[in-house]
């Protein structure tokens, strides 16, 4: 294997670590980062959208539909959720995370009771590629664009768009924002149910790579609070470069000592973080003070 | 007297069950100054934040344009034309000038373009700095933005909490000139909190004074030229 084949691995790696942790996390850098709202049940809003897309791609309808159909899904459940629960607890994160927790055990379990314990998947489209004789998944370079895409959709809608100046507005100083006629109840309902739909965008996009289990939320959870909470509280400061840096620490060791040492090493990476930058990465670009 | 602009019958509102407002009375008719004046802590703020909807009444009534608001939320009484300068002025600070500005602009019906020259007009300053980040401005800067920021919604009535707070006085006396200069023009009506003396000279027309949640006394505007009566009824 020469040098050239070496870098692209290494890429393609980091890129895959990337791309799964922007997707995973983005809903929740929405939620958590910018409302402060600390959502456990946001795997499970990603396995929703990952059992919307699976079962619609089955029926019949093809997968880019299927996603869409994953993440709207995600989205209305959202909406539900916070106008029957979240709305009545901003401002108590205890009881947040006890009531999403409460969300969150119940979505796995009433999964598994209506659904069984696994769903047929969907198989990963589009087949792979050669690079110096290792062949590769062209869906994964498909996951790292989307990754990059939303990164890109999720900064227009924030500052190019009203409704994102007003949602800013409304998590800066929320009682101004609602003095001066912003109608902020609206505002964060329809913000929760644009994480909610980012977490049903991700399950969509990972569902042909994965088996589709009521517990598959676990394996995204983690990755997307760790992500979040070394980003701080911006998603383009912070998410992004906090992906990119966990990426490469996980790539860099998932190569180097194998799996399970990627996933140490990713979470090493997180205490040293956090224990120098305590507001995360956009923490220290926007030189905020702990 | 024609119809007050605003008038509260038997006011009452607190925090966590503990009263602050015990029975507010006050009517304002449109095109006043008025001033709210009163020692720490009597309930100046409280009542501005009850009028604005952000603390919900818990007794006695609000009447805008004599219609009952004190049901409203918030959002809907700016919509209907309660514009709000809150104490310590509150702008988005990791927005753009240009950015707090179309918030305020928000509340406009759906097709009518915000007029921005509405805030630029009066402080020039805001059309110099409108691509700064608000919370990097002067503490005179950031009150004329959150002053702007009400104009551009075109409010038939704007409260101000202690617009002279943390403002060097140079900037006070200006501010207090363009609201002025602003009520001639416009006939914008103008409900003002304030201690410092010299603004409320400037500024009101007539002055109410309030003690322990009540409205205690009215000065007209001889009264307030009277400084060491105005002056006692600030002290502690």
């Amino acid at each position: 294997m020469d040098l050239l084949t070496h870098a692209f691995t290494f890429l393609y790696q980091i890129g895959d670590a990337f791309s799964f942790l922007v997707l995973s996390a983005c809903g929740l850098a929405v939620v958590f980062g910018m409302m402060g709202v600390i959502n456990l049940a946001h795997g499970e809003l990603i396995m929703c959208g990952a059992y919307v897309t699976a079962a619609s791609t089955r029926a019949g309808l093809p997968l880019p539909l299927g996603i869409l159909a994953g993440a709207l899904a995600a989205g209305a459940v959202g909406m539900v959720m916070e106008r029957l629960v979240i709305r009545h607890l901003y401002g108590r994160p205890l009881d947040t995370i006890v009531a999403t927790w409460g969300i969150s055990l119940a979505a796995t379990q009433g999964t598994l009771i209506l659904l069984g314990s696994s769903m047929p998947g969907i198989g990963t489209p589009l087949g792979s590629f050669t690079v110096g004789g290792y062949s590769y998944s062209t869906y994964r370079v498909v996951l790292m664009v989307a990754a990059v895409a939303v990164l890109a959709g999720l900064y227009l809608a924030f500052n190019a768009t009203r409704f994102g100046t007003l949602a800013r507005a409304t998590i800066q100083v929320p009682h101004m924002a609602e003095a001066l006629g912003v109608d902020t109840r609206t505002v964060y309902a329809l913000t929760f149910g644009l994480g909610a739909a980012l977490a049903g965008l991700a399950g969509g996009l990972y569902a042909p790579t994965m088996t589709i289990v009521p517990t598959m939320g676990t394996t995204f959870i983690m990755e997307a609070f760790v992500t979040v909470v070394v980003g701080g509280a911006d998603i383009f400061l912070g998410t992004a470069p906090a992906a990119l840096v966990l990426g490469t620490v996980r790539a860099l060791l998932t190569t180097w000592q194998g799996q399970l040492f990627g996933q140490i090493g990713l979470l090493v990476a997180v205490i040293l973080v956090i224990r120098v930058l305590p507001r995360g990465i956009s923490g220290l670009i926007l030189r905020e003070r702990a | 007297m024609p119809e007050p602009l605003l008038a509260t019958t038997g006011l009452r509102a607190g925090y966590g069950g503990k009263p602050v407002l015990q029975g507010v009375d006050l009517a304002v008719r449109p095109g006043e100054i008025v001033a709210v004046i009163g020692r720490n802590g009597v309930g100046k703020s409280t009542l501005m934040r009850s009028l604005v909807g952000l603390l919900p009444a818990s007794a006695g009534g609000i009447a805008f344009r004599g219609a009952a608001v004190e049901g409203l939320a918030a959002h809907r009484r700016a919509r209907l034309g309660i514009g709000y300068v809150p104490q310590g002025r509150d702008v988005f600070p990791r927005m753009s000038v240009a950015d707090n500005l179309t918030v305020g602009a928000s509340l406009l019906p759906k097709g009518e373009r915000p007029d921005y020259e509405r805030a630029f007009g009066p402080f020039p300053i805001l059309r110099e700095r409108r691509g700064q980040r608000a919370g990097t401005l002067s503490g005179g800067q950031q009150q004329q933005l959150a002053i702007g920021r009400v104009l551009v919604g075109g409010p038939a009535l704007i409260l101000l909490d202690e617009p002279s707070e943390g403002i060097q006085p140079s900037v006070v006396q200006q501010i207090g000139r363009t609201l002025v200069d602003l009520n001639h023009r416009t006939g914008v009506t103008i409900v003002f909190v304030e201690q410092n003396l010299d603004l409320i000279r400037a500024m009101a027309q007539r002055s109410y004074v309030m003690d322990k949640g009540r409205i205690v006394a009215e000065l007209t505007a001889r009264d307030l030229d009277d400084r060491d009566l105005v002056r006692r009824h600030l002290a502690v």
